[in-house]
């Protein structure tokens, strides 16, 4: 049995796509993640492959039961991700999403804290990347900004580290106690991925951005992964929960005031992480289970998601709920697939989000934590206003665009049908994801208390949104966040300082310039032509005698007094 | 467009049968509620309808709080744009 890390097969990938071509690049796209998952089914949870480096130990590859879960849909992401794209996407967009997602998944079979950090770079090297592959000068600033704050949390992580390992002596990647400021730095710079506040804005700044297929790759990985570095490294953390619940109302309140519809998806992307946050913050057995599986059953349906609105984009390169509508008519699979999508996100029963969001509200109800358990309710009606119908309705349904795309090429197609089978097959079937997740699952979610608190839930949520749909109205508007501070306000005082020293500078030229010049106008007789002055009327030979006297005479009286002494 | 040529799904006609469905569905739900053992762990929420009017109550609240909030937050979508 070969025992490589997994994730170096798809990033081995990033290599091998751009000499490939036709089929056999075809071949790799699909092969190097199936390689990948098979790998990482059949490898046995324990340390496998440690490397002294140092003083410390690297841990290469190391399976943990939860490793697993994220190892699997992230590879599984990559395989259905590289159908969506392998017609469309440009030869830096495949190679940089393999980088991308093969350092994800080496994240999730790492065991030390320095190969964590390597691979957390390479990430953010690869999903820029993936943001920059359009080419479009909007894509350029974006992944540029987008660059900017994850070398800013880069740099947080890393002094966390360096410090966790100075003050501890220890590089394991394992639970951490926030004894120190060591560990809140390596908290916050996996805060920073996680899209948390004040660092929420760069998710729905930067994805829209990308590509059709772009986007539907950056959606899965580096939220999930911090998600996965959280659960390992935090879990039970107080803090987090007001953390995640801020979260999930952060993106329903921006998704419900956004026009372009990928990025309604990406502030959802905050919102359902903000779910996972909130249930490594509860940190029970069942919560954890609950986050785990959450992130496995999120990544697809988020996925599907994003396909359906990439299609739509690729379609009529269209992607404002303005310009959109009545496309049900003529792109039947993917308003089908966009719905189940938005079903899924929802937790609507029979679909994967039912089967794990709801172990994340229950292990708040057991825990007798009210306030967390009333929001937690709430944002589930908010979830199916804000995407679960809201995407759809102004997406597919609405007033009609007079738009009448085809729906898109059959890799799409296949792709969208992938997952949108997934999201159905978990909902119906949660058995074998419980089976992957780290603690025993005793929970079961389709009891008839469940279905009926849910089914009122949702389509009460339904009733609000279509009695309140004339305050719905779609307006071509942006909403401002917190990145306004490094997009507006801190250019403008660049530019007002830029301005003042601008004004100084040339006051102090201009100063020094008449000075000099009435100086020089001064000292001049311009009947003469010739400076004024006693010199100036000499011949240059005279000035040099009268120098050399003066000279000669300078030497007479040092050594004079020099030897004046003796 | 005359209302005959419209898709069958968007005529005037065929909405109003979903709303009549929609709203058989809901009350469904609720009147099932007598059927079943309900879990309450707070006391309110094991309450006849809890979740109804709660979703609608709180769905209505968050769209009340986003409009509030886009009268501030809201710019054109070219805004950024040099």
């Amino acid at each position: 049995m070969i025992e490589i890390p997994p994730g170096w097969i798809i990033i081995a990938g990033a290599v091998l796509i751009p000499i490939l071509r036709g089929h056999l690049r075809h071949l790799a796209l699909l092969g190097l993640p199936s390689l990948a998952l098979a790998l990482i089914w059949t490898m046995p949870t324990e340390t496998l492959w440690q490397i002294p480096f140092l003083n410390y130990q690297l841990t290469l590859l190391e399976f943990s039961a939860v490793g697993k879960v994220f190892a699997t849909v992230f590879a599984l992401m990559t395989l259905v991700g590289g159908i969506f794209a392998m017609r469309t996407a440009s030869t830096l967009e495949l190679s940089a999403a393999f980088l991308y997602a093969g350092s994800a998944i080496g994240i999730t079979t790492c065991g030390d804290l320095i190969t964590l950090f390597i691979y957390w770079e390479l990430m953010a090297l690869g999903s820029t990347a993936v943001v920059l592959a359009p080419g479009t000068a909007s894509a350029y600033r974006a992944s540029i900004r987008y660059l900017l704050m994850h070398a800013f949390g880069g740099c947080i992580l890393l002094t966390g580290i360096v410090w966790h390992l100075y003050s501890t002596g220890s590089s394991e990647f394992t639970q951490l106690e926030l004894q120190g400021p060591a560990q809140w730095l390596i908290m916050i710079g996996f805060l920073v991925n996680v899209g948390a506040p004040p660092f929420s804005a760069w998710i729905a700044d930067a994805y829209p951005e990308a590509s059709p297929s772009g986007a539907v790759f950056l959606s899965a990985f580096t939220t999930k992964t911090a998600v996965f570095t959280l659960l390992v490294a935090f879990p039970g953390t107080g803090i987090l929960i007001p953390i995640g619940c801020f979260m999930i109302f952060y993106g329903i309140i921006y998704a419900l005031l956004e026009n372009d519809a990928r990025r309604i998806l990406a502030y959802s992307i905050v919102n359902q992480v903000g779910f996972m946050v909130t249930g490594i913050g509860i940190g029970t057995e069942m919560a954890l289970n609950g986050a785990a599986a959450h992130a496995f059953a999120h990544i697809v349906y988020k996925a599907l998601l994003l396909m359906s609105a990439g299609a739509v984009l690729y379609q009529t390169g269209k992607r404002r709920c303005t310009e959109l509508g009545g496309l049900y008519q003529s792109m039947p699979l993917t308003t089908i697939c966009g719905t189940i999508g938005a079903l899924a996100i929802s937790s609507f029963p029979y679909t994967s989000g039912f089967i794990s969001k709801s172990m994340i509200s229950s292990s708040a109800a057991y825990e007798h934590l009210t306030w967390v358990w009333f929001l937690l309710a709430a944002a589930s009606a908010g979830v199916f206003l804000h995407a679960g119908i809201k995407y759809p309705w102004f997406v597919f349904f609405q007033k009609d665009s007079g738009l009448r795309p085809a729906d898109p090429p059959k890799n799409m197609q296949l792709a969208m049908v992938l997952f949108a089978f997934v999201c159905i097959a978990l909902g119906v079937f949660p058995q074998p994801l419980y089976e992957m997740l780290p603690y025993p699952v005793e929970y079961e979610p389709y009891t008839a208390d469940h279905l009926v608190t849910q089914f009122q839930l949702l389509l009460f949520a339904g009733l609000a949104f279509f009695v309140l749909l004339p305050m719905m109205k779609r307006t071509e508007t942006i909403s401002l966040d917190l990145d306004w501070f490094y997009r507006k306000l801190l250019p403008r005082w660049y530019r007002a300082i830029e301005g003042l020293a601008g004004t100084v500078y040339d006051a102090c030229q201009r100063f020094v310039t008449t000075k000099l010049t009435t100086l020089l106008q001064r000292t001049y007789d311009r009947e003469e032509h010739r400076p004024k002055g006693y010199f100036a009327r000499l011949w240059p030979t005279e000035t040099m005698v009268l120098w050399v006297v003066i000279l000669l005479a300078s030497y007479l009286m040092i050594s004079y007094v020099q030897a004046g002494g003796r | 467009m005359n209302d005959s040529e419209k898709h069958w799904l968007v005529r005037a006609s065929t909405i109003k049968i979903l709303w009549l469905v929609f709203i058989a569905i809901l009350i469904v739900t609720v009147v099932s509620e007598l059927f079943i053992h309900k879990h309450e762990y707070f006391g309110i929420d094991g309450s006849f309808g809890f979740s109804a009017w709660y979703g609608f109550i709180t769905c209505v609240a968050m769209v009340v709080a986003a409009k509030l909030l886009g009268t501030f937050l809201k710019r054109k979508d070219d805004y950024y744009d040099d």
